[in-house]
């Protein structure tokens, strides 16, 4: 038997510690469709039986759980619903600059569809405003949400 | 795995242009601070000297190895510092045969429960230097250490445990620990 040694003894050790898990998940043929699209650089929504478009698309429509219809196109150009400014980006946000997340609604869709608008300050960002999707390069898409970089103000639409 | 990286589960598909998404990569990660704590910080300290450090409840009496700060039993402090010896009994074992991802040790090996003499509970250990036929329940076991330099305030300070030479634990001694 021992005592410890001392002050050494009395502090605490801690350590980094990272856990992560690499899941992969299938994504089924409607937002399976929609990833596709974002790879080839179009948007796709879906028709509801009530006629509105959802996008992104589900298979069963949100509001009353019957089967949706076809795939349509939408936007590339949208007008803004709703933002808020990120003052200080997170090392985990899409964007390392001060940025905006915006609902999205896209021309000819029903619904808004969350996403980030790179714009050069809060003063530049108002509901109502337009926006089109900044696509990655081709080359580096690869079907997920991310091949949009970000949406950005269409030229003259600010304030 | 950050995003970027998960986006190339995806390549495959790439190599034939049209073919439609079917899988997303969604990886999901936590970074944090762990904090050993004062019982276990001191049990840390003695793995880097190459030293078992347990503790002992002044209730009950049991020494824990590595202790959490307080009888699980008692809930009362376990404030006395206790050093180990360097040798143990094989309580329970079993014989890794599975391959699995992250997998550091060639199979098949042993995975044991080591009572460690003057302890109360048993710990986790790889034993090697012996055929996986010959590990046996009550199988007297010595710690291998990395060398001094390699000492770390880790389990991954204690390389693996080896026979000891002596006889066999009578069932008697360690029936109360499998």
């Amino acid at each position: 038997m021992s005592e410890g040694t001392g002050d050494r003894d009395e502090e605490v050790l801690t350590s980094d510690h990272v856990l992560e898990y690499p899941y992969s998940r299938s994504v089924g043929p409607v937002i399976g469709a929609f990833l596709t699209g974002l790879r080839d650089g179009r948007i796709l929504g879906v028709t509801s039986p009530d006629g509105r478009v959802v996008v992104p698309p589900t298979e069963y429509d949100p509001t009353t759980g019957e089967a949706t219809g076809d795939l349509v196109e939408v936007g590339p150009e949208g007008t803004v619903e709703s933002w808020a400014w990120v003052v200080s980006p997170l090392p985990q946000h899409p964007l390392d600059h001060p940025f905006a997340w915006v609902l999205v609604k896209l021309d000819g869709a029903d619904t808004a569809v969350l996403h980030v608008l790179d714009a050069p300050g809060p003063d530049a960002v108002s509901t109502g405003m337009r926006v089109r999707p900044h696509f990655v390069e081709e080359d580096e898409r690869v079907g997920r949400i991310q091949d949009i970089a970000a949406f950005v103000p269409v030229a003259g639409s600010a304030s | 795995m950050s995003a970027g990286e998960g986006g190339a589960d995806a390549a495959p598909e790439e190599n034939t242009e049209r073919a439609p998404v079917t899988m997303l990569s969604t990886p999901m990660r936590l970074e944090y601070l762990f904090s050993a704590g004062i019982a276990q910080s001191k049990n840390l300290r003695g793995l880097a000297e190459g030293k078992f450090i347990g503790q002992r409840c002044p209730v009950c009496r049991k020494v824990y190895m590595p202790s959490r700060g307080s009888c699980p039993v008692d809930g009362v402090p376990t404030d006395e510092v206790v050093e180990l010896g360097n040798t143990g009994t094989v309580t329970t074992f079993c014989v890794v045969n599975v391959p699995f991802a992250g997998q550091s040790i060639e199979i098949p090996y042993i995975c044991a429960m080591v009572l460690l003499d003057g302890a109360d509970i048993s710990f986790m250990g790889l034993i090697q230097e012996i055929p996986t036929d010959e590990v046996r329940m009550g199988l007297r076991v010595e710690a291998v250490w990395v060398p001094t330099e390699e000492l770390r305030p880790s389990m991954a300070s204690v390389k693996y445990f080896r026979p000891s030479g002596e006889p066999d634990a009578d069932y008697e001694s360690y029936k109360d620990y499998t």
